[in-house]
């Protein structure tokens, strides 16, 4: 019944001229999201990354299981060295976020051109 | 004193991960008929599933011979829901979750759905079921919130 998570890599450079991994999302996140989330970004190549842009631009459905996936990315980002944005997400899950204080270790942004442009 | 109406609609849900969107499905539905505002409704989905989840998981731990019951009555300027599980219910509420000790490994990233809950409606309320039954949380959202 729980819908399945997608994710991709993209690799972009910001307007600014800094490489950044785009981990983009797509589907549930929720507790069996784990590999979707946590593995797309373990998987990325290790002391390369500098920059993290998550893209929820294609999540529907985000639970606490889901929110705290995204905390441990954030810890291991931050373990890491590495800064993490994150763009795409509706006004309801942009004011969940906040309330779990994930902004004080994301900047949200919008959509994609304006996390870059901030990069 | 003038009559109350109520409205009530019931959904039974199994105790597997998941259907939680059943639930917010019918909240959801049932709010937008009361003509509650599309942000107060994404409040509850979100309240509503929260409340599912602890049930399945923590209630009836997934256990597929138990269901999960969910009550939504629609009074006039209120929505009630009663999410209930054969669980012992809440004995007491979890400490506020603190991003900070989450990132430092000093606290379970998880723990985040009583907060999320309490947060995003007007009233919630963990009532433990006697002989260890029947507990069920009660969730109301008002449609004059803002008006208070």
């Amino acid at each position: 019944m729980q819908s399945e998570t997608k994710s991709r890599v993209d690799q972009l450079t910001s307007p600014a001229g800094h490489p950044v991994s785009v981990l983009r999302f797509e589907g549930d996140i929720a507790s069996t999201s784990k590999d979707a989330v946590l593995g797309a970004y373990q998987a990325l190549p290790k002391g390369k990354v500098e920059l993290v842009l998550l893209d929820f631009t294609k999540v529907d459905y985000i639970n606490s299981s889901g929110i705290a996936l995204v905390i441990q990315l954030l810890m291991e980002a931050a373990n890491a060295g590495q800064k993490v944005y994150a763009f795409g997400l509706s006004a309801h899950f942009t004011k969940v976020f906040t309330m779990v204080g994930i902004t004080k270790y994301a900047g949200l942004f919008p959509g994609q051109a304006e996390a870059l442009a901030a990069l | 004193m003038s009559e109350i109406k109520t409205t009530t609609v019931e959904v039974r849900l199994p105790s597997r991960m998941g259907f939680e969107k059943v639930a917010m499905s019918t909240a959801s539905a049932v709010a937008k008929l009361m003509g509650f505002p599309d942000d107060r409704v994404e409040d509850l989905k979100t309240a509503v599933a929260e409340a599912c989840i602890n049930a399945i998981e923590h209630g009836n731990r997934l256990n597929d011979k138990l269901s999960v019951g969910v009550v939504l009555s629609a009074g006039e300027d209120s929505l009630e829901v009663k999410v209930i599980d054969d669980g012992k219910g809440m004995t007491k509420q979890p400490a506020k979750p603190d991003i900070d000790r989450k990132m430092h490994g000093e606290e379970d990233p998880r723990g985040m759905g009583m907060f999320l809950i309490q947060a995003l409606v007007d009233e919630a309320e963990w009532v433990a079921g006697s002989g260890g039954k029947s507990s069920y949380v009660r969730l109301v959202i008002r449609l004059d919130k803002d008006a208070e």
